[in-house]
């Protein structure tokens, strides 16, 4: 791209085509299937279905009239494979390679719906047929994952069309840097990594550092096992990733950025070097972008398989191809990151609110959320629960409407017992709690952390016990060892839950739990460590009746540890 | 597969190696990069191709040997010819990895981390597949998600992969 | 400067100073362990803990920078809680074979642990449990015993740049050790020992060859002869409790003899015949267009450092023997003819401030005598325990004089144990000889101090001689890129593995530091002034042995008894087909 014009010639043509995606039937086309191709719809075979309608489409002569894109995560995951049909926007779920023909002849040829599959809203005579009407999406608000419906994650020009790129030229070409940082800073948009810190502020710092080069860098480790909402946004929409860290770069003067993504994801690499192949073939990357004079490139890293690596400078360690050990600070990232140069580092959901930001303002973003936590947060809902997946809801929901209102409530009318946020980095929160709004310091309030948003609901069926040990298990395997407290204090805190869920705990356990838990927080190196004693404390806090029963009685309610004699 | 495992230099599988190494070589940085693709050459990553590698970016093969030993996708030794992933992430756990890890043991007589006598499968425990809609699951060879996983099941999963 | 609170108190100190430091600019000393000052600076104990106001966690003192208006308190009650209990962490994957320890008494996290009163450890459950690696004949690793703390990690590869030992594996089953957790004596380990130096604990530890002397001493039919270093004369004292800079020359001597030693002689002897053999060396390179620069060979840890990762620069290297192993054979065949003594029945014991001494006399080139030329080498640390074990107070004795012939030596010879004292010692008879006139003054100042690096250029003649000097192996390794670059014009380089020389060596006393390195430098400098002959050309003993025995310099005697060859080996394990 020359120029902001050649953007705009290819945003209007493209949009034009793409009508029909927003309801407007087309004089050529019949319908643009929108299959979802997130992990979950992938994994109940979506693609069968693709080849099956493909099939069916070419029987009946109009495979050229229709279109089916596999696009992202749609959310839904345990109704997959779902499907949205345009123009109608008619929303299918549970669909087979069987059902093809079915949704070709009877809705796109005669514009009949299939009644047996849409969704029903639990416990309604009638189906709601058209996405928009669904609770489960009307209850939320997508910026982040604006374009998973709509585009064609390998077709940059859907991007383009939903504005994509739109914001990096206005950052080229209508603002200052400083006005950039200073347009992200006043959004309020914090790290959706774990912390929360102000971005603005970041890379404020960055700007202000006077090494060089300066780099750019994408955290996409996503490690919390639980979470996979980074996932969805480099398979569903990588552009709007690039968009984002390529304004950065423009902010604090930097030509180069890293996107570090775990191995386990190998779609999103394919995704996403796809789209840095794209986007350097139409000149959003590389020299010279919008003939502004403005350089930038991104290079992916991939990781190894290690939790730590999603803290910061353990990351930035990996990326120069070392043992992912995180190193005190400061020096930050800021001063000193990627060769010890200014870097920022952001992660994927962070990145994907930017370009956002800049094209709408901060004001419109400010608006939305809390007074402390701005925009929204998108949350990987799973465990006990109706509908499981992905969700982008504005920062200050409550944890009831998250759980009961768009994840439908508990299957098989158990009761609630437990959601645990953030990972091992998190805690338990109990139903008492469940109209808390949600912000970064409500939840540490109780003891728990947003962290990357995995979200697990828990019922009686669940031993907080065995979660608690669950959760340090994995802290304990992902401990880099680097430093004392973590390395064998956590080890020491599994060795006791073990006894504890085996009938041999002993009187004074949950008291050691503590004082370990307490002086780890306060004594690890690294976010992992300061935060992997909370699964065992909150669930101390809000479940210490199931602690003692175990202990004294030798009892698990959920029926989980088997201990009894 | 590996027909010559001492880096002779005879064998084509050392060729391709070098090629791989060739991307980076005198790059210290680039060592994750190739021991990504040096396992995905030969399986695992034994000391002849450490040695290889290290010599190739000129570092150590202590400094090799650390970070492999850091990084869970890194394997020292030869593993099955399918891998099957069990998910252990949260949403996972809740719904019965265990379950599913003691089906595994009960059929194939191997605990995870471990390969079959016969070189068939490998099995081990990832964190998060994404697939918690769908738990508890399994990912065999990295591509085929099996969800909603009930022990009885599983001979039957395994039959498809000989 | 940088204004902050520690303790209530108003410290001003320059910025980038650690909170460590500032504390301990007013006397406030923060306990460590992992932390190294200069060498290992990572944060991973956390025992350094503080509390600065308005900090969410606690923060490490030895890696955070002090800030404005920083206020620090370094002893509230949750601290001293919060060390306690890492420290009941740490011991709680220790061992505790204290009794049986090589560090018992001189461990830092002993120390640690009686500071902070521990009386119990609670947590029972899994112990790191490697098996421990005897295969060095210098260095001894016990895994069990290592807190993780990575300063040989540091040592060994930032100060030394060798790189034997990493960390491996993660988590609780972290370990340090070399690739694959091979054993030491198969890898490119140049047995220098500063790991063993620098461990807090007894997790490395040199190997203990005093039982070999004892029974040596024990057994009548042996004539058991010790050879004293340069070094070990300014570092013994710190073993029994002297102050660092201790010169206890004479005491040394009449401690030796009282343990029993037959003849108590001196390697500055052959630190004095190793400059008539090397000075001649590089004479008759310069003259005779030679391999330059020529490399000097007295430091056995530099010597396999070459011979592993710079091999084709081989030819460089002095093919002098070090003083240790020139002495050997001489005691086995000129001393042995000369006392009517047969050699099999001589055991010939070095004291060395040095692990890789240990390595150096079992090489198989060292056996020019026909046996094996130093049978034994102890550190400074091993004869220290020794004058323990027999009760000696070996610091008040009455001071002796070593024995004759191999006991005489020069000024020159003693300056040897400092970086730049070998090539100080060389200059001043190499001009002597060169010019045939008399040195106005000797000090060749430019060759000491602890620089890494340092270079200077004296006229001798009519050439002006281009040395340079090194210590510690990362620094010779720049000495030695340059000559691979074809960018070393110099004509004599001396290395010693050691920073700061042997007297920073491996087997010196510990805890050795830069400030200690530095006060036994002084001490050598001045040992070098008391002494009445300070040039090697000098030494009446050396002249005596060209005259009855060697014949002269380079000589077909030196040649079979002095000089030896070296082995180019790899870096990296050997692939075998």
């Amino acid at each position: 791209m020359k120029s902001l014009e050649e953007l705009a010639k290819v945003r209007e043509s493209r949009r034009e085509a793409l009508k029909i995606r927003e309801g407007v039937p087309s004089a050529t086309e019949k319908a643009h299937v929108m299959m979802c191709g997130g992990a979950g719809c992938i994994s109940t075979k979506c693609q069968d279905v693709v080849d099956a309608m493909k099939a069916s489409l070419e029987k009946n002569g109009i495979a050229d009239q229709v279109q089916i894109i596999l696009t992202g995560c749609m959310g839904p995951c345990d109704m997959g494979p779902v499907a949205i049909v345009y123009p109608q926007g008619t929303f299918y779920r549970r669909l087979k390679a069987k059902d093809a023909d079915a949704i070709v002849e009877e809705h796109i040829m005669q514009g009949n719906l299939v009644q047996r599959l849409l969704y029903r809203t639990p416990g309604a005579k009638e189906p709601t047929p058209k996405v928009d009407d669904i609770d489960l999406f009307a209850k939320q608000q997508k910026i982040v994952l604006r374009n998973n419906f709509n585009i064609d994650p390998t077709n940059i020009e859907d991007y383009i069309a939903n504005n994509g790129y739109a914001a990096l030229g206005k950052a080229l070409t209508e603002m200052t840097p400083a006005e950039v940082i200073e347009e992200v800073k006043k959004s309020g948009l914090r790290g959706r990594g774990g912390a929360g810190f102000n971005s603005g502020m970041k890379w404020g710092f960055a700007a202000a550092s006077k090494g060089t080069p300066k780099y750019v860098v994408c955290n996409g480790d996503e490690g919390d096992p639980g979470a996979f909402m980074d996932r969805s946004v480099l398979e569903g929409d990588p552009h709007s990733v690039i968009e984002g860290m390529a304004i950065c770069g423009r902010a604090i003067g930097a030509e180069q950025g890293y996107v570090y993504v775990r191995a386990e994801y190998p779609l999103a690499i394919e995704r996403l070097s796809y789209a840095i192949d794209k986007a350097r073939e139409y000149g959003l990357l590389g020299k010279n972008i919008f003939g502004t004079g403005f350089n930038f490139d991104i290079e992916i890293r991939i990781g190894a398989g290690a939790f730590v690596c999603g803290e910061e400078t353990a990351l930035l360690t990996s990326i120069m191809g070392k043992r992912g050990e995180p190193r005190p600070r400061p020096p930050f990232p800021a001063n000193e990151g990627v060769w010890a140069k200014p870097t920022v580092l952001n992660n994927v959901e962070t990145w994907a609110n930017v370009a956002e930001i800049i094209r709408r303002g901060a004001d419109w973003y400010s608006s939305i959320g809390t007074q402390g936590s701005k925009g929204t947060k998108v949350f990987a809902l799973a465990g006990r629960i109706n509908n499981t997946g992905i969700v982008e809801v504005p920062m200050g929901t409550t944890l009831r409407e998250i759980v009961f209102d768009i994840g439908g409530g508990i299957p098989r009318k158990k009761e609630f017992k437990a959601v645990q946020t953030g990972g091992p980095s998190g805690g338990c929160i109990p139903a008492s709690q469940l109209d808390t709004p949600i912000d970064f310091e409500s939840l540490t309030a109780l003891g728990a952390m947003m962290g990357s948003g995995g979200m697990i609901v828990m019922d009686d069926t669940t031993c907080m016990v065995d979660i608690a040990k669950f959760f340090l298990d994995f802290t304990v395997d992902e401990s880099c060892g680097k430093c004392s407290p973590c390395r064998i204090g956590t080890k020491r805190m599994l060795e006791i839950l073990e006894r504890i869920t085996t009938a041999k705990g002993k009187e004074g356990d949950i008291e050691l739990l503590q004082e370990l838990g307490e002086t780890i927080k306060k004594t690890a190196l690294c976010g992992l460590g300061q935060t992997a004693p909370n699964p065992v404390l909150s669930t101390i806090k809000y479940f210490r009746d199931e602690y003692e029963a175990h202990i004294k009685e030798h009892k698990c309610a959920a029926k989980v540890c088997e201990i009894e004699e | 597969m590996v027909a010559c495992s001492c880096g002779c230099g005879e064998d084509e599988l050392t060729k391709q190696l070098e090629k791989v190494i060739d991307e980076y070589r005198g790059q210290p940085s680039g060592l994750i990069q190739v021991l990504t693709k040096a396992q995905n050459l030969i399986g695992y990553l034994p000391l002849w191709v450490q040695t290889r590698i290290a010599k190739g970016l000129g570092i150590s093969l202590q400094e090799v040997y650390g970070v492999v030993t850091f990084y869970a996708f890194f394997s020292l030794i030869p593993r099955g010819r399918h891998k099957l992933s069990v998910c252990a992430g949260t949403a996972c756990y809740v719904k019965g990895t265990k379950k599913v890890l003691k089906a595994l043991r009960d059929v194939l007589g191997v605990k995870e981390g471990q390969t079959t006598p016969d070189s068939r499968f490998t099995v081990e425990v990832v964190r998060c597949i994404g697939a918690c809609g769908l738990a508890p699951a399994m990912i065999v060879d990295g591509k085929d998600v099996h969800g909603r996983l009930e022990p009885e099941q599983i001979p039957e999963i395994l039959e498809q992969y000989a | 400067m940088i204004n902050l609170t520690i303790d209530n108190r108003k410290v001003a100190v320059e910025e980038g100073t650690t909170i460590l430091e500032a504390a301990k600019s007013v006397g406030i000393n923060i306990p460590t362990l992992c932390y190294l000052k200069d060498i290992n600076v990572i944060g991973a104990c956390r025992i350094c803990l503080v509390d600065v106001k308005g900090a969410r966690t606690f923060i490490p003192s030895c890696v955070a920078p002090v800030a404005e208006g920083m206020v620090v308190n370094t002893h509230t009650p949750e601290l001293i809680k919060a060390r306690k209990l890492v420290l009941e962490l740490i011991l709680s994957d220790h061992p505790m074979e204290c009794l049986t320890c090589r560090r018992n008494g001189n461990c830092e996290l002993q120390k640690l642990a009686e500071e902070y009163g521990l009386s119990e450890i609670r947590f029972e459950g899994a112990r790191t449990d490697y098996p421990i690696d005897d295969s060095s004949p210098a260095i001894i690793r016990d895994p069990r015993k290592c807190v993780l703390c990575r300063r040989c990690i540091s040592v060994c590869t930032n100060i030394q740049s060798v790189q034997a030992l990493t960390a491996e594996n993660r988590g609780f089953a972290s370990l340090v050790a070399p690739a694959f957790n091979e054993r030491l004596a198969n890898m490119e380990c140049v047995q220098c020992g500063q790991c063993s130096l620098v461990c807090p604990t007894g997790a490395i530890v040199e190997r203990d060859d005093t039982e070999k002397v004892w029974a040596a001493l024990a057994d009548p039919t042996k004539h058991v002869v010790v050879q004293t270093a340069p070094a070990t004369r300014v570092q013994i004292g710190e073993t029994i409790g002297a102050a660092p800079g201790t010169i206890a020359t004479g005491q040394l001597v009449a401690g030796l003899r009282s343990l029993g030693f037959d003849k108590v002689f001196d390697t500055d002897f052959t630190a004095d015949l190793t400059i008539m053999e090397e000075g001649n060396e590089l004479l008759q390179r310069v003259t005779n267009g030679g391999v330059l620069p020529m490399i000097t060979s007295c430091s056995p840890g530099w010597i396999k450092f070459i011979e592993h990762f710079y091999p084709d620069l081989l030819p460089h290297l002095s093919t002098c023997k070090s003083p240790q192993q020139m002495f050997g054979p001489l005691v086995k065949t000129y001393y042995a003819q000369k006392e009517g003594i047969d050699p099999k029945d001589i055991v010939c014991v070095s004291i060395m401030p040095c692990t890789a001494k240990k390595y150096e006399c079992q090489r198989p080139e060292m056996n020019s005598s026909g046996y094996q030329d130093v049978d034994v080498v102890l550190t400074t640390r091993e004869l220290g325990r020794m004058f323990k074990q027999a009760g000696l107070d070996m610091i008040n004795l009455p001071e002796e004089e070593y024995d004759a012939p191999l006991g005489i030596s020069t000024g020159a010879g003693e300056i040897f144990g400092a970086s730049g004292g070998v090539m100080e010692a060389a200059l001043r008879t190499v001009y002597e000889v060169v010019t045939n006139k008399e040195l106005e003054d000797i000090n060749f100042t430019a060759c000491r101090g602890i620089d890494g690096v340092k270079e200077a250029t004296v006229q001798v003649g009519d050439l002006p001689v281009s040395v340079a000097i090194t210590n510690g192996l990362g620094n010779a390794r720049k000495v030695l890129d340059k000559i691979r670059a074809g960018e070393a014009n110099y004509h004599f380089i001396e290395v010693m593995c050691c920073p700061g020389g042997c007297i920073g060596g491996g087997g010196s006393p510990i805890p050795t530091n830069t400030e200690i390195r530095l006060k036994r430098i002084d001490a050598t400098y001045t040992e070098d002034e008391r002494m009445v002959l300070r040039k090697s050309h000098e030494n009446p003993a050396v002249q005596e042995l060209y005259a009855e025995f060697l014949e002269k310099p380079l000589g077909h005697k030196s040649h079979e008894l002095l000089h030896t060859h070296y082995t180019p080996r790899s870096n990296y394990p050997e692939e075998e087909c």
